[in-house]
């Protein structure tokens, strides 16, 4: 058990060290010339600096040094928790990103407990009640595009009827996201209730008088909910993504907006910064999920825990 | 494959042949099928052809008709310099789905790639590439297309690209799946002990018994590309203007959103109703090949 806890603990930060050198090969190694990024980002001509300028600025920044170099410099940083200066606002991004991750965090958590509750009963009523409207719902409500519906909702609730401020609010945000991720859980949810009512036990119990209802709830739906977690860790990315969307919709000064105004601005330490703590979220969520698994069903065992994962890494005990 | 194996044995007892294409049948009796498909195929059409239904100019304006709501002259109604919206989405058309193609190219081909390589082969290949789909996978997509949009700069392609390699992973994983499954069937043993060689085998036998999951997904990852393409240039990552893909259509309306709704909205019913029917189209063609 303890051997499968460290091991599992281990993948996941081996495998959020390579997402954030993916991320890092992505940003820093690709064609664009980082230095020219950074000049037009603080709104300097390139060819207005002289050399010596130029070089004096690189290194400033440390460009001046071989790429490898940089790495190790900016990892090293990671671990003390200095994600680098925003090339922009000359601010140390860990600053940045502890100023905005506040209405982040309340619209993720928010987003993603309504969308918990939501997708549940969505799936829920449609398994239930067997009406085809709503076993088809969740396909409609993950088809729209955020930006349309957080448009729809600003010009519905905000104009016509008047009841929420189309800037600043939380509810709408939240409902945005929820509408999305509780489309996807309740997919799942579905798909997975189907099965488990097949299952020789339902026939069983239903066999022993218990009434529907009773069926579905005491037996059937704890169950289908079972597998139905592995897909936490993706729910709660969605709210994390969604969220660059949204904030810049409803212009909330999350990380989400920040996220948009640094690929704007072309702010790469700020773009990095923002992608690895999405990951990190992403991977701890799963990791979490993974372990609180077999302490769910205690038909996983802690050895063999390949059917544990969906979304996050695939066969832990290979 | 060919019916050279044994005549049947019991003629009565066999099922009733099934005549060939009588498997579409099933698709023209769901009339929401087919309306999803005839949506697709006329947004694709005015891609290619915009000039059909419209008999506006992209860029035509009219000062004498500013800001006017939806009319039977102009369907989407008319933009803030007078020009008619239902054509400006038109002429969006290319552009998105030029990225939609090229995104889901990048994809198909990556995912494909890795998938085949990684079920076929097995053992450490397959490790070794599976561990980097999972890495790949614990970039939520929408992240990792934009630090590539960083890197390479803004426009049709670079966002086209970003979304690409987002949806490589899962097309990977699919492919990966069905690759492994199919590998196991009796066929491919018999192929094998008939004297094929493993390409052989691979090309002729695996390759076209994996394609049909797989295709569904890519008609799915369509939808999935078109929403993150559009969501992508309504961020203000997209073609510079005057182009106007439709996110960037769809953003610009939002700063007249309290005096006229339908600068962005009647845009954004058209991309999530081709959404919509792309999703329609891959579910039911999943209901029909399991």
């Amino acid at each position: 058990m303890a051997r499968y806890v460290l091991g599992r603990i281990g993948q996941a930060v081996l495998v959020l060290w390579a997402a954030y050198t993916l991320t890092f090969a992505i940003l820093y190694l690709l064609p664009s010339d980082p230095m020219e990024l950074q000049l037009a980002a603080a709104g300097v001509q390139p060819d207005s600096l002289s050399a010596e300028q130029v070089a004096a600025i690189k290194h400033q920044f440390g460009l001046d040094q071989p790429i490898w170099l940089q790495y190790w410099h900016h990892l090293a940083g990671l671990l003390r928790g200095d994600f680098g200066t925003s090339l922009t606002q000359q601010v140390p991004v860990s600053q940045l990103l502890a100023d905005r991750i506040g209405p982040t965090l309340l619209l993720s958590v928010s987003a993603a407990t309504v969308a918990l509750v939501l997708g549940s009963a969505l799936a829920y009523l449609a398994t239930f009640t067997r009406l085809t409207f709503l076993t088809r719902l969740p396909a409609l409500g993950a088809s729209f595009p955020q930006f349309f519906v957080a448009l729809f909702l600003i010009q519905f609730f905000s104009f016509q009827l008047g009841w929420f401020p189309a800037t600043g609010g939380l509810v709408m945000p939240v409902i945005t996201i929820a509408v999305l991720a509780s489309s996807v859980l309740a997919q799942v949810l579905i798909r997975s209730f189907e099965e488990t009512l097949s299952q020789p036990y339902v026939t069983t119990a239903r066999a022993k008088g218990l009434s529907r209802s009773a069926v579905h709830l005491r037996h059937a739906f704890r169950n289908a909910a079972l597998p139905a977690m592995t897909i936490l860790g993706v729910i709660v990315g969605l709210t994390v993504t969604s969220s660059i969307v949204v904030e810049t919709v409803f212009t909330r000064e999350g990380i989400g907006k920040l996220a948009q105004e640094a690929v704007l601005s072309q702010d790469v330490p700020v773009v990095l910064a923002v992608v690895t703590v999405a990951a990190a979220v992403f991977v701890l969520v799963n990791l979490v999920v993974d372990l609180l698994y077999p302490l769910l069903d205690p038909r996983i065992s802690h050895t063999r825990p390949a059917a544990a994962s969906v979304a996050s890494v695939e066969g832990v005990a290979l | 494959m060919t019916a050279t194996i044994a005549e049947p044995v019991d003629v009565d007892v066999a099922p009733p042949l099934v005549r060939p294409g009588s498997r579409w049948i099933p698709l023209v009796r769901r009339p929401l099928f087919l309306i999803a498909a005839f949506y697709v195929v006329f947004v694709l059409a005015s891609a290619f052809w915009p000039k059909l239904f419209t008999s506006y100019g992209p860029i035509d304006t009219d000062p004498g008709s500013v800001a006017l709501a939806p009319s039977l002259d102009h369907l989407f109604g008319t933009d803030i310099y007078g020009r008619d919206l239902w054509t400006r989405v038109l002429y969006g058309s290319p552009l998105t789905i030029k990225a939609t193609l090229i995104a889901l190219g990048i994809a198909v081909v990556a995912g494909l790639a890795l998938g085949i390589v990684s079920g076929f082969f097995g053992s450490i290949t397959d490790s070794i590439l599976m561990r980097f789909v999972d890495v790949l996978l614990a970039i939520p997509g929408l992240l990792l297309a934009l630090s590539i949009v960083t890197a390479l700069g803004y426009g049709t392609i670079p966002v086209a690209v970003a979304v690409g390699v987002g949806i490589v992973p899962g097309f990977a994983r699919t492919t990966r799946a069905e690759v492994l499954r199919v590998k196991t069937l009796p066929y491919v043993e018999a192929a094998r002990a008939g004297g094929a060689s493993w390409t052989r085998v691979l090309l002729r036998h695996i390759l076209p018994n994996s394609w049909g999951p797989v295709a569904v997904l890519a008609v799915l990852d369509a939808g999935v590309a078109i929403i993150a393409i559009a969501s992508l240039s309504f961020l203000g990552f997209g073609a510079a203007p005057p182009a106007a893909e439709w996110g960037t259509l769809i953003a610009d309306g939002r700063n007249y959103l309290v005096t006229s709704w339908w600068l962005s909205l009647l845009p954004g019913l058209f991309v999530a109703l081709l959404v919509l029917s792309l999703n329609h189209i891959s579910k039911t063609l999943q209901e029909l090949t399991r």
